[in-house]
């Protein structure tokens, strides 16, 4: 036998003393349920213990604890890692089974070598709801690593009876004295990032390039761009070969890159890890952590709890469906799945079982991960009842919102999910919740395009969205102008239309609606005036991201002008259309300049950076209004529909709400293709005009170094290029 | 998996062979533990070691952590680039002083 001794353990009839008891550590082998009870095959157990849920060590074994509200026999089986067959199954007597959860101590288990799993019985009733299939080894919801995916894309057993195996993981990480940084949201800038995406490309030049540990030859990198939180696309374990297929064309293998399909949600994705063929990504991904945060950055993860990875009913029994079909997922009437997901099935987050379950794995990736927040994807799905109605008051998200361990986190919603849920302002906030803004990105991308009828929404998209999130203010705003899904900033800028065609599904998936502008031709061309528009569309993009109030999110690459080549859905491409080719660095260096500015402009400068919205009013005495609007007039903002251009003005006296003492900042926004001049409004106290943006002039000159910008040749007014922003400092 | 122990001048020295793994930690845990009661100057000449599971690294962590409590010092001699590559990927290489040569780790602790 290979994990479980086979030696007889007997009980030890010494006690220590009373009075030395406390400190004396045989004290611990006076419990008597540290003994076994039960033996089977020659592996030792007693009854365990029901709460935690999951593997857990406790002296001299582990306890395993599992639920299910119709099964009618649970079995355990254990297997030494890799082992074709398990080295046991011992089925749970009914005398250790508390109300609906299966509990039980094994002894003498060599927890590194062990995986585990469980055989469900029960009906097989789809019109119930039931799809139990005790053939199948299922792994635990609640498993800490897992087994099966050890290194990315190494071909899988395919013919394993056990492919996704749960197994422990060491949950004594030396974080010495980290902590979550806690930074106020609204000082955030943040890097959207995919682990593998971010350092494979052979130009990033790292070691064990697309790992989480190549992450960390990247912080300096991260750090001079000026970022202060990454967050990471989808690092639950999840199956890179799901749905797999080799494209008909090229015959590359299609995969599931990003990662938006959760095979157990307490486990960190081995393939991602360097050391995950030694079943060390747990410590791997810590240690990451521990180090972002030694350099002042902060992690929020990227989480899918609307779906798991197993498909309708058509799908793998991996593990939820064997366990408790019925609780875990929302089933139609006739036993089908819903899929408000898009992807076949609907987590059915708001069953108490399942909420407890989305809790606890949240506290834990908080608690044991030092995680700083979390952006959840299809959110809205959160709210939904458990048949698929939307939820005035939704129990999870109001749990989320009031948990103790959670309080510091971030708790970011995308606000709308692929049943036609569209919650963007409304999702239930209970204070805490902040909102991926679709309606900035949508928004900003007509205004930068020269759409017509925009200043109105514009207006409201740099002040943080007061039409939106009147009562949470600017803080529940996360603005993006790009993220994974759809184009890229410079693909916004190079493309009319979505180019998916190695996506081999006809070019049909994908969003449609991009907003985008080639600005002239289509894709990549030589035409030296057309360059340097989309040069110059992506530095107004990103200084008005910059400038506006909300919380900005980049996305990784589009400070060096990244394209996917006018793919906007790049899912399944484990290639250069998702690598980033750290080559543009070079190549783009005055745009890795600009945004660095730009975000050092925005640290300096805490006027723009409110943590609540605007009045309108000049409440500190200052003389002028915390935010003033303006046109090519001063003082006259032109909103009619012919209106391409507009600018805004923030008093400096009344940054922080008058705590502090800030620069004015003044920002002109002309997407008109002439130039327009812009009248100035007057400072006051002999202060002037300076100009730190300017994005139509010529590559470096775009923006000058921040505390020593130019003073403007005219006080009076300034003329705004073609498409152009410039941002002026009053000192 | 073996253990030896020797003296270098005030110096434990500790020689392993082999794997250490959960199957192999224990016993050497025990051995150094043991053998490294009261000293304050330890080396780890892992030369013969070709792999540290989980288990063997917090095996090292558990030692570094008592003989720190003793304002004690470990240098860990000879380490695979293989074993030094998993060390750094785990965060486990920055608590503490690595040499190449057992000399060298003689020397950083003179």
């Amino acid at each position: 036998m290979a994990t479980a001794k086979a030696k007889t353990t007997k009980a030890k009839t010494k006690a220590a003393p009373v009075e030395t008891a406390i400190l004396d550590k045989s004290i611990t082998d006076i419990r008597i349920d540290y003994y076994p009870t039960h033996e089977h095959e020659g592996v030792k157990f007693r009854r365990g213990h029901a709460m935690p849920f999951g593997a857990t060590t406790v002296p001299n074994g582990v306890n395993f604890s599992i639920s299910s509200s119709a099964a009618t026999a649970c079995t355990l089986v254990l297997f030494d890692r890799g082992a074709d067959k398990p080295f046991v199954e011992i089925p749970f007597p009914d005398e250790f089974r508390v109300g609906d959860v299966y509990c039980m101590i094994v002894f003498d288990l060599d927890v590194e070598r062990l995986e585990y799993g469980y055989r469900m019985d029960g009906p097989f009733a789809p019109e119930l709801g039931h799809r139990f299939d005790k053939s199948v080894i299922l792994s635990d919801p609640y498993a800490r690593s897992l087994g099966g995916r050890d290194t990315w894309l190494a071909e899988p057993n395919w013919d394993d009876v056990y492919p996704y195996r749960s197994r422990l993981a060491f949950e004594d990480f030396d974080w010495e004295n980290d902590h979550p940084l806690e930074y106020p949201i609204e000082d955030l800038v943040i890097y959207e990032m995919h682990v593998r995406a971010f350092t494979k490309h052979e130009n990033a030049k790292v070691k064990n390039g697309g790992t989480f540990s190549a992450i960390k030859q990247k912080i300096k990198y991260l750090k001079e761009l000026g970022v202060n939180c990454i967050e990471l696309m989808p690092i639950y374990e999840y199956d890179e070969w799901e749905n797999s297929k080799p494209n008909p064309v090229t015959g590359e293998m299609l995969v599931n890159f990003w990662g938006y399909s959760t095979v157990n949600f307490f486990s960190p994705k081995a393939g991602y890890a360097a050391t995950g063929k030694f079943g060390m990504q747990v410590d791997e991904l810590k240690t990451v952590i521990k180090e972002l945060h030694k350099n002042g950055i902060e992690v929020i993860l990227d989480v899918v709890f609307n779906h798991t990875a197993e498909g309708d009913h058509r799908g793998h029994t991996i593990s939820f469906r064997g366990i408790d079909n019925k609780t875990y997922y929302m089933l139609t009437p006739e036993g089908y799945y819903f899929n408000f997901s898009g992807t076949g099935n609907t987590l059915n987050c708001n069953n108490p079982v399942v909420r407890d379950m989305v809790l606890d794995c949240l506290r834990y990736w908080a608690a044991d991960y030092h995680i700083d927040g979390f952006r959840f994807d299809l959110a809205a799905i959160l709210g939904r009842a458990q048949d698929g109605s939307p939820l005035s008051n939704p129990p999870l998200l109001e749990s989320l919102a009031y948990d103790p361990i959670l309080a510091k986190c971030k708790l970011i919603a995308e606000a709308w999910d692929a049943g036609g849920l569209y919650q963007v302002g409304t999702f239930p906030a209970y204070g805490r919740w902040a909102e991926w803004n679709g309606k900035y990105r949508d928004t900003l991308r007509k205004f930068l395009k020269g759409d017509e009828g925009q200043i109105g929404e514009m207006v409201q998209r740099i002040q943080g969205s007061p039409d939106l999130y009147y009562y949470r203010g600017p803080t529940a705003s996360i603005n993006f102008i790009t993220c994974h899904d759809g184009f890229t900033l410079y693909d916004t800028f190079a493309y009319n239309e979505k180019h998916n065609e190695a996506n081999a599904e006809d070019n049909r998936d994908g969003a449609n609606d991009n907003n985008s502008w080639n600005c002239g031709a289509e894709g990549e061309t030589d035409d030296i005036e057309i360059n340097f528009l989309r040069r110059k569309q992506i530095k107004n993009a990103l200084a008005i991201l910059l400038v506006s109030q909300g919380v900005p999110m980049i996305l990784m690459g589009d400070e060096m002008g990244r394209t996917k080549q006018g793919n906007n859905n790049t899912y399944c491409h484990d290639n250069e259309l998702n690598w980033l080719d750290w080559s543009l660095l070079k190549k783009n260096q005055h745009l890795f300049e600009f945004t660095q500015s730009l975000i050092r402009f925005r640290k300096a400068h805490p006027v723009l950076r409110s943590s609540t919205h605007f009045t309108h009013t000049d409440y500190v005495g200052s003389g002028y209004q915390d935010i003033s609007f303006h046109g090519t007039n001063a003082w006259a903002l032109d909103g009619s529909p012919g209106s391409r251009s507009f600018a805004f003005m923030l008093d400096g006296e009344h940054a922080k709400q008058g705590a502090i003492k800030d620069d004015t900042i003044y920002v002109a926004m002309n997407m008109y293709w002439e130039g327009l001049s812009f009248d100035l409004p007057p400072l006051s106290n002999g202060r002037q005009w300076h100009v730190f943006v300017n994005t139509d002039m010529p590559e470096k000159e775009a923006v000058n170094t921040l505390g020593k910008e130019p003073r403007t040749d005219s006080q009076s007014h300034v003329l705004v290029g073609p498409r152009s922003v410039m941002i002026l400092v009053g000192k | 998996m073996k253990v030896n122990i020797k003296t270098i001048k005030d110096i434990t020295v500790i020689e392993a062979e082999g794997n250490i793994d959960s199957r192999t930690a224990g016993d050497f845990e025990k051995a150094t533990v043991d053998a490294t009661q009261g000293e304050d100057k330890v080396i780890i000449d892992l030369s013969q070691v070709e792999f540290l599971s989980s288990a063997g690294l917090r095996s090292l962590l558990m030692l570094y952590r008592q003989v720190k409590a003793r304002n004690g010092k470990i240098v860990l001699v000879g380490v695979s680039e293989e074993i030094q590559d998993v060390m750094e990927n785990t965060g486990f290489i920055n608590f503490f002083t690595l040499t190449e040569l057992l000399e060298d780790g003689v020397k950083e602790l003179s």
